[in-house]
């Protein structure tokens, strides 16, 4: 069924008994052209545009758990695409304009707010450094404006502009058209457009391991039985090391615990989303008016999803000194999520050694505005077996040719944005 | 909150440390990867980790106790710390 305001009308008057499910619960096929594992955003991404774009619908995506259970929805649902590196700026450029036409392309309203990304500095040495980005934007061809001390003021009347505030606004760059997005409705929004096109989502299906003859895959066993494909495609995020090591690949990858943590709600103050990269916190408020807010890893290799106080405290403590207000709130929930973190902290949306299995992953913790591009350019990776040029820079050869895409100029740890 | 058994100063919570990751990681050099190493051992060596869900040997300082070096056994899903070594005597207590 198209959902549009006749349907709702229709479902309305009917006591919205009469919805149909949003996507089949099918029973796997013995063989696909092409298995995506991980059913999260960018898998289900990935499977809706290869059937979409590359005209390939005999495709099963295979969820361990269930569709929205992952990192899809365990994160701050920022989308920016603010990069320094032509490599980033540009696949990160890409998947914001898909997201600016998601809704209407996938017919279910995945509520993309562009309401600014506000990058805050707090001395002069800070505001040069982020002015160097933004210029480096705007040769790009991508949107940013620096604002001033009085102009950070007008746009965010709450942050600490007395005399005395610990972390003074110096000025701040933003990249207007960036924004946020229900993060459920994503996984939701692609599952059901992937399956309108023919594409079988299989939830509760745990791969266990590959079939591989002469360095070629042919298929992948899972707990529901053994599929044969023609391609297979990882795409798993925090265990991506672990369904690699079953095809006998080591990836240039740690995986670490990222909490975020929600207050309880209050009336709406902050219409954007503010961000303290001295202090590594990100805060914006959400639709419910809870104030959401992030902060740094909690800094040790884990895949547990929950974190411990010392990291809840820094954020909370920061957020706090941002806005004062935030002083006499409660919180109200805290999350984690396990997160890929590559070395470079970039991406890896690649071929591997072994034909005809392909990679998407080590999304660090900005995987979530990347959903729509990765899943188009790990589309166009699988089906033509070559990367677009938009994914090139992002192999797994990079780690060892020496052409790594480090943001932050910084060596080989896995601490990287 | 970890709690973390210092061979120097007893049971002290994490935020006392700094993580160093993991310490099974060995040098090409001390590896024995031959004689120069080749890039391959030191692209391996810089890049590629085990990232094992379970057990995980890892470096960790006591920044703010003691300042030694220390080799911690710690479960990567419950957080649970088995063992907690001098990183200068090869992890023994």
């Amino acid at each position: 069924m198209r959902y549009s305001i006749l349907s709702l009308a229709r479902q309305a008057l009917a006591g919205h008994a009469g919805w149909p499910e949003a996507w089949r619960k099918p029973a796997p096929k013995p063989r696909y052209d092409v298995v995506i594992i991980g059913g999260g955003g960018h898998g289900l991404a990935s499977a809706y545009y290869l059937a979409k774009l590359h005209g390939i619908r005999n495709v099963a995506v295979l969820e361990r758990g269930w569709i929205g259970g992952g990192n899809t929805g365990r994160n701050t649902t920022i989308v920016r695409s603010n990069y320094f590196l032509k490599d980033n700026a540009f696949f990160y450029e890409h998947a914001l304009k898909l997201w600016e036409g998601l809704s209407r392309d996938l017919n279910f309203n995945v509520m993309f707010s562009q309401r600014g990304n506000i990058i805050l500095s707090h001395d002069f040495g800070g505001a040069e450094g982020a002015k160097m980005r933004y210029n480096a934007l705007r040769l790009n061809g991508i949107d940013g404006e620096y604002l001033s001390r009085e102009e950070v003021r007008r746009r965010v009347p709450d942050l600490d502009f007395s005399p005395t505030a610990r972390f003074p606004v110096f000025g701040a760059v933003n990249q207007v058209r960036s924004g946020v997005a229900r993060h459920d409705a994503v996984a939701w929004g692609y599952a059901r457009a992937a399956d309108a096109l023919g594409v079988d989502i299989i939830e509760n299906c745990e791969v266990t391991g590959f079939d591989i003859v002469g360095g070629e895959v042919r298929g992948v066993r899972t707990t529901r039985g053994d599929i044969a494909a023609g391609k297979v495609g990882i795409a798993v995020a925090g265990h991506s090391g672990q369904v690699a090591a079953m095809a006998g690949l080591r990836l240039p990858i740690e995986t670490h615990l990222l909490q975020a943590m929600v207050s309880e709600p209050v009336k709406p103050f902050i219409d954007t989303v503010v961000i303290s990269p001295g202090l590594h916190v990100y805060v914006s408020q959400t639709d419910k008016g809870e104030v959401l807010m992030g902060g740094a890893l909690d800094g040790y290799n884990s895949y547990s999803q929950r974190g411990t106080w010392p990291t809840i405290e820094d954020v909370v403590s920061a957020s706090v000194s941002l806005f004062p207000r935030l002083r006499g709130l409660r919180l109200m929930r805290t999350w984690g999520g396990v997160m890929d973190m590559t070395m470079d902290g970039s991406p890896i949306i690649s071929k591997t050694p072994i034909r005809h299995l392909y990679i998407d992953g080590g999304w660090c913790y900005g995987g979530f505005k990347a959903t729509p591009g990765s899943g188009w350019v790990f589309a166009h990776t699988i089906a033509n077996d070559a990367p677009h040029r938009l994914n090139e820079g992002y192999t797994l050869e990079r780690f060892r040719s020496g052409r790594t895409l480090t943001e932050r100029g910084l060596g080989n740890v896995p601490h990287h944005h | 909150m970890l709690l973390i058994d210092c061979p120097c100063c007893g049971e002290r919570p994490e935020d006392e440390f700094g993580f160093g990751g993991d310490a099974t990681v060995r040098h090409p050099n001390e590896a024995g990867a031959g004689d120069p190493p080749g890039i391959e051992a030191f692209a391996d060596y810089l890049y590629l980790r085990d990232n094992p869900k379970g057990w995980h040997s890892e470096f960790w300082v006591h920044r703010y106790g003691c300042r030694r070096w220390l080799v911690v056994e710690r479960h990567t899903v419950t957080h649970e710390v088995r063992s907690v070594g001098l990183a200068a005597s090869g992890g023994e207590g």
